[in-house]
């Protein structure tokens, strides 16, 4: 989230496209019952379905799954046509006079640079025009046919109402009237929120799909002011600071890459990292990349690294491939690459996607090990559990071991929220049992490993044998001790390098990341952390729920990361002069000698601004970019494309239907169904009385809902002949689910293309183990591709056939 | 008298205890009434502020357990609910944070490692040490035989492929961290969390 969760009191107008959050975040969802009540805003919900979000919605329109960026580039053609835009700030604060290059094209599905043979892009033509110093070139009459908002006009020009209304089945109506209330918000003084979550991520174009709604929220002026934002409602209680710690393939903490193989040397790998501002006197914050890089390798290896040996640089593993990403990594096990696999926490036999591609390959390993504090389906693939879980035991030569962890309760730690909030928690109780925490796990194996490898030696032991674990005991360190590490400290004085006084003594808990330097003289385990853990104490801890204007800022609360700042690029909450563009809402302003308000400003509060710093200080522009340049795998603009099982070709350009740079493996490939035999569109989601695999072993959950349907529509079941509760047997390419039939009118068929296309709504939340009834789970329906850019699934839009069935036998 | 939510909780409970509710001026209907009401339970429990486990909403809860902490007292959690000083949730939780309390006591809670050998059709419950050794030999082994300190290339690439590890969503980000340091201590590249779903 760009704003939190009690800032959305203050929107004029609340879009909930690509998530549902009335069932999935139901506590924060009761910050936009309070903007209706309390502010006015009216509540405007697209989705296949009528969800409980729409139920209270003031409008509603569906929306077939998959279509959401034809949707979202009909409303900018429409902003741009009405002129319903905030012209200073777009002006200001985006890249919209900037010039594009002249080889960059768009034509027939594909932006200039494609190659068919490798599908990817040479991106070299998706960039600006630069002058002799290296800026963009920029027309701010916007007069220059290449300059981005002229690019944006022409690119979307295509998806009129009739388009639109045709891709996503839409009626034109509906889609006209949202487009006027969003473009209301185009005024200074009011403000647009964007609600989303998995619906908008978890599809071939995941990433375009958000983009698509940042860049309306750019054109109407509504980054960075309260009420306003790109809202991303995360799902789990600690994916936001599992991201920020970089537990990702190509990550490493505060967002860094890890290296690439052809980045042979440091050097090599700050080469492309300078971020030269490509606009005068702009911040471009990624400038200070090696002090983060730095500060990180002495956290990880203390003394150890140096100057000389580059910081131990060699010691960071090397990416050959974009991603390890998971899809990839079942697809190395299906083909017998993979010896081991370690599930901390997470279930992937539920939550992947083509479950008997994930069984298949979990078959295949010689080790498998699941820390949990449940018992998961993971842990318990190779027993047969009936059609739910076919599994010849015997047959299954993987070594398991099902190590039981604590769970939140009976730990200290720190969470971070949607919000970007660090939230530190404390230990009520002991763990059953035996079970221990993921931390001694962890050291538990490191001490092990790094005793077979002094004892023995083997393969590249240095930074094992060198990795810093100075804990008071480094048999479980202290959450609190780790904390400090990911803070991080002065590991020399630091020296004011203009009077040379000595600022931070040695030893010191660092105040924030401003203070890093790239010469070996502090360390920092997760940069934008740091400030979390002072010598002030456990700044996360704070429990001061003061909120200063009653606008949704309690700046003593917790702490968030960056620098304890609330609001992303909160400087664009004020016009070029520094006064709020909603007076009524302000959340900083220029005072005439410095930036004062309720929220840490983006940048050093004495920034005049006359300087003309740009509120986007992490692009080197510092504006929000309309047009992304080479950061999207499929284009700098968005394009639709149809999901990978999809109904109908595109119309816009039937020879490039799909994303053009999807990475699909062939076996997967094989396992994508056609219209023909899988007519339905379906999409999975959550209920509210449940939370993913989890709560079907809490007794109430499982009891308020026992067992596994789907929903489709009342004219589907007629069709078919299927009753309110009958069963029935849902099939796609790669599995088939029997179970209830629950028929509703929240879904309704869609006119697609001129044609009546049906949605089938499958709920996620069954398996095999836990309190609720035995089910085959959605992940054995759902086809295994992923987002471009990332690689997350395309849960939201594959095809099924739906079939009456009778009741399985029960034993 | 100011009283926030929890010290009028606290404070009645008290009153109760010692005599009737007529000492906050209820007079004698509070009397009739704080003997027909039984003494708050949570007042003798232990109040621990954490956050809920499920959403990024992050609400704060207060768990009440039983046992004061000390040293020789097991604690055993008897009720969760929504703090109400928390400034996002202000004491509210959903239909799943309000039965936190049973996933917490869930029968399938975990409560001794277990191994299943090759072939084997059940799982045997072992000990830490077992379990921790024989994973620690296994990746060991697969690590000295498929780590690739040289590409084709021959640059320096100290990447290990044959183990992949999923790391926890719901887990600290101190734990988290301390995840990272070992997987890429090791080499480790295929890691990944929920957020890739």
């Amino acid at each position: 989230m760009t704003n939190t969760w009690q800032d959305i009191r203050n929107a004029n107008l609340v879009i909930v496209m690509g998530g549902n959050a009335a069932e999935a975040h139901p506590c924060g969802f009761k910050w936009v019952i309070e903007a209706k009540i309390e502010n006015g805003a009216k509540l405007v919900v697209v989705d296949p379905r009528f969800t409980r979000t729409a139920s209270v919605a003031d409008y509603y329109a569906p929306i077939r799954p998959g279509t959401d960026i034809a949707f979202l580039s009909g409303v900018m053609r429409y902003l741009l046509e009405k002129d319903a835009i905030q012209h200073e700030y777009v002006r200001a604060y985006t890249n919209a006079s900037l010039i594009v290059k002249d080889g960059f094209g768009f034509q027939d599905g594909l932006f200039s640079g494609y190659s068919e043979e490798t599908r990817s892009y040479d991106k070299s033509s998706w960039d600006y025009e630069l002058d002799e110093q290296g800026y963009a070139k920029s027309d701010d009459t916007w007069q220059h046919p290449r300059c981005v908002i002229n690019l944006l006009r022409q690119h979307v020009a295509r998806y009129t109402p009739e388009t639109v209304s045709r891709i996503c089945g839409t009626p034109q109506d509906k889609f006209l009237h949202i487009c006027e209330l969003i473009a209301a918000t185009a005024a200074p003084d009011k403000a647009m929120t964007s609600l989303f979550a998995l619906g908008w991520t978890q599809h071939s174009v995941g990433a375009q799909n958000i983009r698509s709604m940042a860049m309306i929220q750019l054109l109407l002026g509504n980054i960075g002011v309260a009420g306003g934002g790109m809202n991303a409602l995360r799902g789990h209680s600690n994916i936001q600071g599992l991201t920020d710690v970089g537990l990702l393939s190509n990550q490493m903490p505060g967002y860094l890459n890890l290296p690439l193989d052809k980045e042979t040397s440091f050097d090599e790998y700050m080469r492309t990292k300078q971020f030269k501002p490509l606009r005068p006197g702009q911040i471009s914050y990624w400038q200070n990349t090696r002090k983060f890089v730095v500060s990180l390798q002495k956290a990880l290896w203390g003394d150890a690294a140096t100057k000389d040996n580059d910081w131990c640089y060699d010691w960071l593993p090397k990416l050959d491939v974009p991603l390890y990403d998971i899809i990839r990594a079942f697809e190395m096990m299906n083909n017998g690459q993979m010896g081991g696999y370690i599930c901390q926490g997470f279930n992937p036999l539920q939550a992947f996607p083509d479950r008997g591609k994930i069984r298949r390959g979990l078959s295949k390993l010689k080790f498998l090990v699941t820390m949990d504090p449940l018992d998961t389906e993971t842990s318990r693939f190779w027993q047969d559990f009936g059609p739910q879980n076919p599994a010849d035991s015997a047959a299954i030569q993987t070594e398991v071991f099902q190590l039981p962890t604590t769970c939140f309760a009976e730990e200290n730690g720190s969470l971070v929220n949607s919000a970007r909030w660090l939230q530190w928690h404390w230990k009520a109780a002991d763990a059953p049992g035996e079970a221990q925490s993921d931390i001694w796990i962890m050291a538990g194996l490191f001490h092990r490993l790094r005793e077979l490898y002094r004892k023995e030696g083997g393969a590249f032991p240095d930074p094992i044998l060198n990795l810093t674990w100075k804990y008071t005991d480094p048999v479980d360190p202290d959450p609190e001790e780790l904390a400090k590490e990911m803070n991080g400290r002065a590991l020399a004085d630091l020296e004011d390098p203009a009077t040379k006084a000595v600022v931070t003594k040695a030893g010191t808990l660092l105040d924030g990341f401003a203070q890093l330097r790239d010469d070996g003289s502090t360390a920092s385990g997760c940069w934008i952390f740091s400030g979390c853990f002072t010598e002030k104490g456990n700044q996360m801890a704070r429990r001061d729920a003061t909120d200063p204007r009653e606008q949704g800022i309690a700046p003593n609360w917790a702490w968030a990361w960056p620098a304890n700042r609330r609001i992303l690029y909160n400087r664009a909450s004020a016009d070029l002069d520094g006064k709020p563009w909603n007076p009524a809402k302000p959340v900083i302003a220029w005072n005439g000698s410095k930036w004062v308000g309720i929220d840490v400003p983006d940048y050093t509060p004495t920034t005049k601004p006359s300087d003309s710093v740009g509120p986007f200080i992490m692009n080197a522009e510092g504006m929000g970019r309309l047009f992304a340049r080479d950061m999207m795998a499929e284009g700098p603009f968005p394009e639709h494309y149809e999901p990978l099982e999809s109904p109908v070709e595109n119309v816009l350009h039937p020879k490039v239907s799909h994303n053009p740079v999807a990475r699909v493996f062939d076996d997967d490939r094989a396992a994508f169904g056609s219209p023909k035999n899988f007519p339905y569109v379906a999409t999975t989601y959550r209920l509210t009385e449940h939370f993913h695999f989890w709560t079907k072993h809490a007794l109430i959950n499982a009891i308020l809902q026992p067992e596994e349907f789907v929903e489709i529509g009342e004219a589907l079941a007629r069709e078919k002949g299927i009753a309110q509760g009958g069963w029935v047997k849902v099939s796609s390419k790669r599995g088939v689910v029997v179970c209830k039939a629950y028929v509703t009118k929240r879904i309704k068929p869609l006119t697609v293309d001129g044609r009546p296309t049906h949605v089938v709504g499958v709920p996620l939340h069954w398996g095999f183990t836990g309190q609720a009834r035995k089910g085959y789970g959605a992940n054995t329906l759902t086809p295994s591709v992923g987002d471009a850019n990332t690689q997350t699934p395309e849960f939201k839009a594959f095809l099924v056939n739906v079939e009456k069935t009778s009741a399985p036998m029960t034993a | 008298m100011s009283l926030t939510r929890r010290e009028f909780i606290k404070f009645t409970g008290l009153g109760l205890a010692a005599s009737s509710l007529g000492m906050l001026g209820f007079g004698a209907s509070g009397e009739a009434q704080a003997a027909a009401v039984r003494p708050f339970k949570l007042t003798h429990a232990t109040e621990t502020r954490n956050t809920c486990t499920y959403c990024s909403v992050a609400c704060g809860i207060l768990i009440y357990s039983m046992g004061d902490r000390a040293k020789n007292a097991r604690s055993n959690i008897i009720h969760i609910e929504g703090d109400p000083d928390h400034p996002v949730n202000r004491g509210t939780l959903c239909p799943k944070g309000s039965a936190l309390l049973d996933v917490v006591h869930a029968p399938t809670r975990l409560k001794a490692p277990r191994y299943r050998p090759p072939g084997g059709t059940e799982f045997k419950e072992v000990s830490w040490d077992f379990a921790l050794d024989r994973i620690a030999r296994l990746m060991k082994d697969e690590r000295d035989k498929h780590f690739t300190a040289r590409n084709a290339a021959g640059t320096t690439v100290n990447r290990w492929t044959s183990v992949g590890m999923l790391a926890a969503s719901a887990s600290s980000s101190e734990t988290a961290y301390l995840t990272w340091k070992v997987a890429r201590s090791l080499g480790m590249v295929v890691f990944d969390n929920q957020a890739r779903v």
